[in-house]
């Protein structure tokens, strides 16, 4: 890559939300900024290798990108001279405390997580949108068609225009569900690169997983007071530090028990220890911990482990003890039963994931687990039985070759 | 922007019939800050009458144009700067009214 390809691309990385979010600002609606904001990218590709790079990218985008979006109007309001331009509504007005840095990107951010839109809607603006991921690499990293995708995206920008969904900060009250709303769409975009759910995606998206924690990173950065945001990127963190030493090199999910720990990656493990210790500090002093930091908290105490048998089991139980205080939902149940395992053996565990049948029988993790537990009590039949539905229900390909060598595994 | 906020109903769990007091103070309140347009309680559906008049002779029929469990039991129309105040406001109207609120964007 020449030098020039190297800054566009840098540019882009750096640049993209903050025009797109400054484009909003300056011209209200959401469609004309992401357009303005491409055709200003568009102009830098066939512009820098001529001319050279400008002194400063950032503010030479700007201005082409506004330039841009003022001819299309006026394109746009000749053709049509009744049409009228509903505007977004943005303003300082209840808010303006709560942050450190009241950021155009933390609008465009909330605007496009807001809750009267549908998840998957949400998640597909945040990755356009801030994330300046294209269409196609959406549509790609999602297993859905182009135009399913491109679709999914206006009608959200539709309903952003026509309910009016504004672009400005929460109110305080609002802000902790807001915050969450945001969270949950970055969790989410996560969780799909660590543990891709279908058979046709590669098993991790190093991308997404990538894309997840710079996002977070924005974030943290423009709410650095929020607990749970720093939660969030610590947890993603200590996660993405054992991706590689997750997958063998054939393609098979390794258990943590398994992996090598050599390959964890020890920066992204040190960072993610620290923010874990500053929200421990924050607990002492009586912030109760959400459900991020307290997942954050249980991943600092699998990467502080040197090895599998030295892993402080009963801190774990405590901290899905109160993880599942906090979230009752039968999933944290049966991650919780895992470390019981471990204490209590897995007869013990055992009687509490087939309690949980009713909930989860649809769910591959539940017989997973139940088949890795009958394996450990000799069950051999049981267990290739629960390998077999577990099977049955997994999507990800790393994960169906670990299950189908422990099925194999035994007779 | 105004917004018709729906009251739904559902005929197999119905909210409760005490609400009326309740429903005229939030009433005074969205007068007294500018958001109220305007307001009514509807029969009911078996009350309604369907007309399609757009062949030759104007076809009349008893009842609902949709026959389902959930209904529409009355409307408000807001003036509201944005979705979220309509959203707060909406919430609130649910509580008073016991049951659910549709908020929809007039064009």
């Amino acid at each position: 890559m020449s030098d020039v390809e190297g800054a566009i691309s840098q540019a882009y990385r750096d640049e993209w939300a903050r025009l797109v979010a400054g484009l909003t600002r300056r011209f209200g609606n959401l469609d004309l900024a992401e357009e303005a904001a491409a055709e200003a990218f568009a102009t830098a590709v066939t512009r820098w290798p001529v001319d050279g790079l400008p002194p400063n990218p950032g503010a030479w985008l700007t201005t082409t990108a506004t330039r841009k979006g003022i001819d299309r109007l006026r394109r746009e309001s000749q053709r049509d001279s009744k049409h009228e331009e509903a505007r977004m509504v943005f303003g300082h007005a209840p808010t303006e405390s709560i942050c450190a840095i009241d950021d155009d990107r933390l609008r465009l951010l909330f605007t496009c997580c807001h809750p009267a839109l549908a998840m998957e809607n949400r998640v597909a603006l945040t990755l356009r949108m801030i994330g300046g991921l294209t269409v196609p690499e959406i549509a790609h990293a999602f297993l859905v068609p182009e135009n399913t995708m491109g679709q999914r995206i206006t009608r959200a920008k539709a309903k952003i225009k026509a309910a009016r969904i504004p672009y400005r900060m929460p109110s305080k009250a609002d802000l902790p569900d807001r915050v969450a709303g945001v969270l949950a769409v970055l969790f989410l975009i996560f969780n799909e690169g660590y543990l891709a759910t279908s058979p046709e995606s590669s098993p991790v998206r190093a991308d997404l997983t990538a894309e997840a924690i710079r996002l977070t990173r924005l974030i943290r950065q423009l709410i650095p007071e929020s607990g749970e945001v720093a939660g969030l990127l610590a947890f993603m963190l200590l996660t993405e530090a054992r991706r590689t030493a997750r997958i063998s090199e054939h393609g098979e999910l390794v258990p943590l028990d398994e992996q090598d720990r050599a390959a964890w990656e020890p920066e992204l493990i040190a960072e993610g220890h620290q923010l874990v210790r500053e929200r421990l500090i924050a607990a002492a002093a009586g912030e109760a911990p959400g459900r991020y930091q307290i997942l954050a908290a249980i991943g600092a105490v699998h990467t502080s482990a040197r090895d599998f048998r030295e892993t402080d089991w009963s801190q774990i139980l405590a901290l899905y003890d109160q993880l599942a205080n906090a979230d009752p939902s039968p999933i944290i149940a049966l991650n919780r039963a895992i470390a019981v395992a471990e204490i209590d053996g897995p007869a013990v565990a055992l009687t509490t994931v087939d309690r949980l049948e009713k909930a989860l029988n649809g769910y591959h993790a539940f017989h997973a687990t139940r088949a890795d537990l009958l394996r450990r009590l000799g069950r051999n039949q049981d267990a290739r039985a629960a390998y077999d539905t577990a099977l049955d229900l997994a999507g990800n390909t790393a994960e169906t070759a670990h299950l189908a060598r422990r099925r194999d595994r035994l007779r | 922007m105004q917004y018709l906020i729906s009251v739904i109903d559902d005929k197999r769990n119905p909210g409760s019939l005490d609400r009326r007091p309740a429903i005229s103070q939030f009433n005074e309140r969205l007068i007294a800050d500018g958001y109220w347009v305007f307001a009514g309680g509807l029969a009911d559906t078996d009350a309604a009458t369907v007309i399609d008049n757009r062949g030759e002779h104007p076809m009349i029929s008893d009842g609902p144009f949709l026959e389902s469990k959930e209904y529409l039991a009355g409307v408000w129309v807001w003036e509201a700067p944005d979705l979220d105040v309509a959203l707060t406001l909406a919430a609130e109207a649910s509580k008073v009214c016991d049951r659910k609120i549709e908020v929809r964007p007039f064009q």
